[in-house]
């Protein structure tokens, strides 16, 4: 009884960090921004405008929930909450220290979270379809042909990792980095990972779903109030997402020297979330169909040329 | 009969796929069908995992659920559903259609039932297949399917990429 009571908290205080994170990204992001472009950013509700969560968060509640009445209603509310929830499971399978994290040690582990990531793309399908708008459908059509895409190399680039460790349990993926990270034996299975990541997130450079200068706001377009925050507090999930599960399959995990592995873990995310914002703020936005011949012509032949050269370096007894 | 919880897992997934896909063929409204289906993917993934199999059950998650019916879905996303379609297809559903399939459904059930009455009921999570051990078997003894599977899918690129090309390169 007390395992399931701890494993219990373990996921609702897992669960109520990632929400709060994310929330608190929402500003960290902004302040971000504006310290790379040289400018202020939020710095206006409480010391250097550190309640601006705060303040965000009244003013969401408080907006009118409008659902327009050419929507599909089931639809149109079930679409954000796939977002979040999906985003939210996949944080199940991800190990957060030596003995904690609320399944790292599924054997299935891997599998799970790309699973999740690939029902995450209905939320913002359904929300572009449910929204009976054309900029909503286009960003909602856009997002299904970006993801499956992208989904292909994501999903070839970590089975280098998988080659080397003979296992889709997280935990000894990590477990087998103590000597060296696979950033270095596994550098262009890293690249296409990282890159896969960042569309799967739709982040800049990649946030042609929403691409808010041709689109209004693409798939979310129709959406106010607390339907709108959950697809952005599931954004902000899912670059920490990426950036987790990043640092789990290819920088070790929570090992480091000195410091102790949870501070690591939370070293490294760190680092790559702020590595995802300054995406946004030195990078500008690719033409479509640039996006797509890039995901296929470049990403998916390195990815496939890495797997070999892996294997032909695993059979020739080099590791 | 003592239900362990993985049986009872077991039976509310199993339910949840046949009810789902029951839904799914019913709809008039294309996009409810194929979400049906997803939901009834999704439960048949449950069902492989309780039985032991959990490299199946994320297969099907990923596959199934997580690329081919988004593929799907792009498709009815791009045809213009409005209700003059929707009440076209409530049309085609009319109820002497159901005949034949009813028959043959209720064929198909009988001979499940009676194969499933001499049986034990599910078997269980007692043993769990490795995704190494579906590896292996994949590429020793049950080879010949794999290669004509790529067999089937290379057909499939060539067409797609002879399709796909513009009409100055085809002639």
């Amino acid at each position: 009884m007390n395992a399931i009571l701890l494993s219990l908290i373990q996921a609702v205080a897992v669960l109520l960090g990632i929400t709060l994170l994310a929330a608190g990204l929402t500003f960290a992001e902004r302040r971000l921004l504006g310290f790379w472009q040289d400018r202020l950013g939020p710095n206006r509700v409480g010391w250097q405008g550190t309640l601006q969560i705060v303040a965000d968060m009244i003013k969401i509640f408080f907006k009118q929930d409008w659902t327009p009445p050419f929507a599909d209603k089931i639809i149109f509310t079930a679409a954000p909450i796939i977002v979040l929830t999906t985003v939210v499971l996949a944080f199940a399978v991800i190990p957060l220290g030596p003995f904690a994290g609320i399944m790292p040690n599924l054997n299935i582990g891997l599998l799970f979270f790309l699973g999740m990531t690939s029902l995450s793309v209905y939320g913002v399908i359904l929300a572009g379809w449910s929204s009976n708008s054309k900029f909503a459908l286009l960003g909602g059509m856009r997002a299904a042909a970006q993801t499956i895409s992208y989904e292909v190399f994501m999903g070839l680039a970590v089975v280098g990792v998988v080659m080397l460790t003979g296992s889709f349990n997280l935990e000894t993926i990590v477990a087998a980095q103590t000597r060296l990270w696979f950033v270095i034996p596994q550098f262009f299975g890293f690249l296409p990972f990282l890159i896969a990541g960042i569309a799967e997130a739709h982040r800049l450079p990649f946030d042609l779903p929403e691409g808010e200068n041709e689109l209004g706001a693409g798939f979310h377009t129709e959406y106010s109030s607390m339907k709108f925050g959950m697809f952005f507090i599931g954004e902000y999930a899912s670059i920490v997402l990426i950036s987790s599960i990043t640092v789990v399959l290819y920088f070790g995990g929570w090992h480091g020297p000195l410091l102790p592995p949870a501070v690591w873990f939370a070293l490294k995310i760190g680092a790559f979330i702020a590595f995802f914002i300054l995406l946004r703020a030195a990078l500008p936005r690719p033409r479509y169909d640039q996006l797509m011949s890039y995901g296929w012509k470049l990403m998916l032949p390195l990815t496939i040329a890495n797997l070999a050269i892996t294997g032909a370096l695993m059979l020739a007894g080099i590791e | 009969m003592s239900l362990s919880g993985y049986d009872i897992v077991f039976y509310a997934a199993s339910a949840f796929a046949l009810l789902t896909t029951a839904i799914a063929i019913t709809r008039a409204n294309p996009l409810y069908g194929l979400l049906n289906f997803v939901l009834s993917l999704l439960g048949m993934a449950v069902v492989f995992y309780t039985l032991g199999a959990p490299f199946a059950a994320a297969l099907e998650v990923i596959v199934y659920a997580g690329a081919i019916m988004v593929l799907f879905l792009f498709v009815v996303m791009m045809l213009r559903l409005d209700r003059t379609a929707i009440a076209r297809e409530s049309g085609w559903l009319t109820s002497s259609i159901w005949i034949i399939p009813i028959l043959s459904g209720a064929a198909l059930a009988g001979e499940l039932l009676y194969g499933l009455l001499g049986s034990t009921g599910p078997a269980g999570a007692h043993h769990i297949v490795s995704p190494q051990a579906v590896g292996l078997k994949l590429f020793t003894t049950d080879l010949a399917a794999v290669e004509l599977a790529s067999m089937l899918l290379l057909a499939g690129l060539i067409g797609a990429y002879h399709l796909g090309r513009p009409a100055r390169a085809r002639d």
